[in-house]
C-alpha cells in the first residue's frame, strides 16, 4: 500500500483508484456557490468570449480545441475538474490560465462550459449557434460517484451517426 | 407598412439541434454577379500568337520523378507519362497501401526519387521512406521529429502538413511546432534542424518548403492567432537563416529597399506596412505565408503570397493593412522585394492570398508574355505579368458578390459595399466564403490541353464581426461565421479553366468541397480526390468521369504521377479527411454548432455520415 498523501491528492482526473472498487471523487467546497447559479453561467459566457475561449472551442462545437457540448470529457466534467483544466492547462494544446484570470472568473467559465451540454441549454438553442442561453448547472450534475455525468444532465447526441442510406 | 417579416421569425422556432443539423439553403444564383458582369481584361485573347506553356527553365522535361509537391518551379503538376489513358483508366488497381498511423487531415504530396517514396504525415509529422523496388513497398525507415504536443492547440485548422521537398540527398520538411528539418534520405537521421516558429505566440508551420539556389524557403502560419507573417530563407547545407522578410511593419523588416518597383501607385511610399494600420496593429497583423512559393529561374524571382490580416474583424484595423493578402516578387539571394500586388486591400473576408502561382508563357495582346496565374481565394483567376506585377486579366471562376471585378487601371479590387462586414450585425450570403472560391489545394496545368484544372469549392457565408482582445498564443479572430452551399447547392467543383479565352472549358460538380489538389497527365487525365473518399480520374479534354475508386477516408491531399522502377506509370495519393473543411470528422467537433471550426461546420454537418477519419497511402497502376 502506498503511503497516504492527503496533502497531495490534487484533483482526481481518472475513474481508477488503486486498492478500491469504486472511483474516487474530488470534492472542492469552492465549487458550491457556482451550482444552480444563473449569474455564474451568464458571466461565464461573457468571459468565455472575452478570453478567446470561443476562438478554439467555438460556441461549444470545437475547432482548434475539442467540442464541449457532448458527454465526452477528456479530463473530467465536474466543475472541479473543468476548473482544474483551466488552471493547469493540458498537454495537447490547452493553455494554463491559472494566475492569468481571477479564480472566481475561472469558476464561472467552468460553469458555462459545463452548461453547454445540459439538456436545458440545448433545448434553448434556436438557429445554428448553440450555448447562447446557458442554463445554470444543477448540483446533481456532479452529485454522483462515477466518471459519467447523470443522464438527465447531459446528452448522447454524438453516440450514433446515421449513414446516408438512412 | 405591415411588418410581415415577423411571421417567418415565429416559424423559425424549432428544436435547435434539428436546425443546426439541417444543411443551410444554398445562396441563390440571383445573389451573385455573372461572369459577364465582372470579367475584366486589358486586351482580347490573341489565340493565333501561340499556346500557353510553362517556361522550360521552370518546368524542365519530366524525368518521371516527383521531388517537390508542385512537380517543378512553375508549379504545373503535370506528368508527361502516357501509359494511363481515358480508354484504359477503368483497369487501374491499388498496388500498394500503407497506413500512415495518423488519423488527421493528410494534405501532403508523396515524393519519389530513385525508387524510394517519401511521405510526411499530419502532426506528429512522421516521415516514411518506402522502397518501391520491392513488392509491397516495404519501409526503409521512419523518422519521428516529436514536435511539441502543445502545438496542436495553436493550429487553426487541423494539424496538417502540405509536404516536404527532396534535394541533394535530403528530405526537407516543416513541423507543426515551427521547425524546419533536413533528414538524410539514406539513414533517416536529421542532418540539421532549425527552430523558426514559436508556439507561445501562436506560430506554427504547415506549408511545404521550396528549395532553390541552395536555399530553403519557409513561411509561418498563424493568421487566426495574431501572428506576424514572414518568409525565411535557410542555407540548404546548414539550415542557418540567410534572410527573413516580414509581411508587415517598416520597410527594413519587409526587405523593401531601392530595388522595390511595384506596378501600382498605391503600393509606393515609405513604411506602408506601418502607415496602413492603426498604431502597432501591424505587430499582430498576420500576412502569413502558409501556402505556395514559386521560383522563376529566368527572371531569378521568388514569388510568394501573403495571408489574411488579423483579426478577421476588419473594423479593428482601418487601412489597407499592407502587405497582407498580396503577392511579393523577391530576390532569392537577399529577399529584397522587387514588386508587390495586393489582391484584397483591407481584407474583410479572410481571403488569404497564399494559393499557388502557376508560371506560364502565354499569348496576350498579340505576343507571348511571361505571366503567373493565381487562382485566388477572393474568387478570381488573375493573370499577371510576372516581370512587373501588373494584372492583365481577372475573371471569376466561382460565385462572387463581395467585389465586382478589378479596376485594371489602378489594380484595385472594386468592393461591394453591401457585403462589408459589421460589428454585431449578420451580413448574409457573402460569396465566396472565408475559405475562398478555392483554398490552398493546388491546381494543375496541362500543356497538351492548355487548360488549368482547378479543384475548388462553391460556398458562401453569413458573417458577424465581434470585439476581440489580443492575448498572445490564443485565437485573434473576432468574427462569427456560418458557411453555406453556393448557387446550385453542389459544394465542390473541378473547373477546367482556359487561361487565354478566360472561361471554363468544362466543370465537374461534387457534393462536397474539393479540398484535394489535382494532377494532370500527358495520357489525357486529371486525378483528384473527394472528401467522401473517392479517388477519381476525369478525361482532361471533356471532364467526363472515366474511373473512380473508394478509399478508407476522404481525400484532401495532393495526388502525384510518377515512373516506377519498372518503367510503368503509377498514381499515388494520401487519404485522410480533415483540414479546415473536414474538421467535423477529423477533430473532436460537434455538428450541432454551425459556428464550429470557424464556421465551416455549418456547411459540412453531414460529412460524418459519409466518411470517418483515416490516413493511408494508396498507389495505383494498370495491371502489368
Amino acid at each position: 500500500m502506498p503511503a497516504e498523501q492527503p496533502d497531495h491528492e490534487g484533483v482526481i482526473d481518472t475513474a481508477l483508484a488503486p486498492g478500491s472498487t469504486q472511483p474516487a471523487v474530488t470534492t472542492d467546497p469552492r465549487a458550491d456557490q457556482y451550482y444552480d447559479n444563473a449569474e455564474a453561467v451568464a458571466t461565464g459566457k461573457r468571459l468565455y468570449h472575452q478570453f478567446n475561449c470561443v476562438g478554439c472551442h467555438s460556441n461549444g462545437g470545437g475547432g482548434m480545441g475539442p467540442n464541449l457540448m457532448d458527454d465526452v470529457w477528456i479530463y473530467g466534467g465536474r466543475l472541479t475538474q473543468i476548473h482544474q483544466t483551466l488552471v493547469e492547462g493540458r498537454p495537447n494544446g490547452m493553455p494554463a490560465w491559472g494566475g492569468r484570470i481571477p479564480d472566481d472568473q475561472l469558476w464561472k467559465i467552468a460553469a458555462y462550459v459545463r452548461s453547454m451540454s445540459l439538456p436545458a441549454t440545448l433545448a434553448a438553442q434556436h438557429g445554428p449557434t448553440p450555448s447562447q442561453n446557458p442554463a445554470p448547472v444543477p448540483r446533481k450534475a456532479d452529485a454522483h460517484a462515477g466518471w459519467a455525468p447523470p443522464r438527465d444532465t447531459t446528452n448522447d447526441y454524438t453516440s450514433t451517426v446515421k449513414g446516408p442510406g438512412q | 407598412m405591415i411588418r410581415r417579416s415577423l411571421l417567418p421569425l415565429c416559424l423559425a422556432v424549432a428544436p435547435g439541434a434539428l436546425l443546426a443539423q439541417t444543411l443551410p439553403s444554398p445562396t441563390p444564383a440571383s445573389k451573385v454577379f455573372t461572369r459577364e458582369q465582372i470579367g475584366n481584361s486589358l486586351a482580347p485573347p490573341t489565340l493565333d500568337k501561340g499556346k500557353p506553356r510553362a517556361n522550360p527553365a521552370a518546368a524542365p522535361r519530366d524525368d518521371g520523378e516527383w521531388t517537390m509537391p508542385a512537380k517543378n518551379y512553375a508549379a504545373t503538376r503535370f506528368s508527361a507519362m502516357q501509359e494511363i489513358t481515358p480508354a484504359n483508366a477503368k483497369n487501374l488497381k491499388p498496388v500498394v497501401t500503407f497506413s500512415l498511423g495518423v488519423n488527421k487531415g493528410q494534405e501532403a504530396a508523396p515524393l519519389v526519387k530513385d525508387g524510394t517514396m517519401y511521405v510526411v504525415t499530419a502532426y506528429p509529422n512522421y516521415v516514411y521512406a518506402l522502397d518501391l523496388t520491392k513488392p509491397g513497398a516495404p519501409l526503409k525507415w521512419k523518422y519521428n521529429p516529436k514536435p511539441a504536443p502543445a502545438s496542436q492547440g495553436v493550429a487553426c485548422c487541423d494539424v496538417v502538413n502540405r509536404g516536404g521537398v527532396l534535394s541533394n540527398g535530403k528530405f526537407i520538411f516543416n513541423t507543426l511546432d515551427g521547425q524546419t528539418i533536413a533528414v538524410d534520405i539514406k539513414t533517416g537521421k536529421p542532418v540539421w534542424k532549425t527552430q523558426l516558429g514559436n508556439i507561445n505566440i501562436g506560430e506554427t508551420i504547415t506549408m511545404a518548403p521550396l528549395v532553390a539556389k541552395g536555399k530553403v524557403y519557409v513561411g509561418n502560419s498563424g493568421g487566426e492567432l495574431g501572428v506576424r507573417g514572414w518568409v525565411a530563407a535557410l542555407d540548404e547545407g546548414s539550415g542557418d537563416v540567410v534572410w527573413k522578410a516580414y509581411a508587415t511593419g517598416p520597410d527594413k523588416d519587409v526587405l523593401i529597399g531601392d530595388d522595390f518597383h511595384p506596378y501600382y501607385a498605391s503600393d509606393r511610399g515609405k513604411d506602408l506596412g506601418v502607415k496602413t494600420w492603426p498604431a502597432d496593429a501591424w505587430k499582430i497583423g498576420g500576412g502569413n505565408m502558409w501556402g505556395w512559393i514559386s521560383y522563376d529561374p529566368e527572371l531569378d524571382l521568388i514569388l510568394h503570397g501573403t495571408g489574411n490580416p488579423g483579426p478577421w474583424n476588419a473594423e479593428q484595423r482601418p487601412g489597407d493593412n499592407k502587405w497582407t493578402t498580396g503577392i511579393f516578387a523577391r530576390d532569392p539571394e537577399t529577399g529584397a522585394a522587387k514588386w508587390f500586388y495586393q489582391f484584397t486591400p483591407h481584407d474583410e473576408h479572410d481571403y488569404d492570398a497564399i494559393n499557388e502561382q502557376i508560371l506560364l508563357d502565354m499569348p496576350f495582346a498579340g505576343k507571348m508574355r511571361k505571366v503567373l496565374v493565381r487562382i485566388a481565394r477572393d474568387g478570381y483567376v488573375y493573370v499577371m505579368d510576372r516581370h512587373t506585377g501588373r494584372v492583365l486579366s481577372a475573371d471569376p471562376y466561382g460565385p462572387v458578390n463581395s467585389s465586382k471585378g478589378v479596376n485594371l487601371k489602378t489594380g484595385r479590387l472594386i468592393l461591394n459595399p453591401a457585403k462589408k462586414t459589421k460589428l454585431g450585425q449578420v451580413v448574409r450570403d457573402i460569396c465566396p466564403t472565408a475559405s475562398g472560391a478555392k483554398d490552398w489545394n493546388p491546381s494543375s496545368f496541362s500543356p497538351k490541353t492548355g487548360l488549368i484544372y482547378i479543384p475548388h469549392e462553391n460556398l458562401c457565408m453569413d458573417w458577424m464581426n465581434l470585439e476581440v482582445n489580443y492575448i498572445a498564443g490564443t485565437p485573434y479572430v473576432g468574427a462569427e461565421v456560418h458557411m453555406k452551399p453556393g448557387p446550385g447547392g453542389n459544394r465542390g467543383v473541378v473547373t477546367a479553366w482556359d487561361p487565354i479565352r478566360r472561361k471554363p472549358a468544362w466543370e465537374y460538380k461534387e457534393k462536397f468541397p474539393v479540398w484535394s489538389g489535382t494532377v494532370t497527365t500527358a495520357g489525357g487525365l486529371v486525378f483528384f480526390g473527394t472528401m467522401d473518399g473517392w479517388f477519381k480520374a476525369l478525361d482532361a479534354k471533356s471532364g467526363k468521369l472515366v474511373w473512380k475508386y473508394k478509399v478508407d477516408s476522404g481525400i484532401i491531399s495532393q495526388p502525384i504521377s510518377y515512373r516506377g522502377p519498372d518503367g510503368h506509370q503509377y498514381i499515388a495519393v494520401l487519404s485522410g479527411v480533415g483540414g479546415w473543411a473536414g474538421a467535423v470528422v477529423s477533430g473532436p467537433v460537434d455538428p450541432r454548432d454551425g459556428s464550429a471550426a470557424l464556421g465551416f461546420v455549418n456547411a459540412m454537418s453531414d460529412l460524418p455520415k459519409y466518411t470517418t477519419a483515416g490516413g493511408s497511402l494508396y498507389v495505383f497502376a494498370l495491371p502489368h
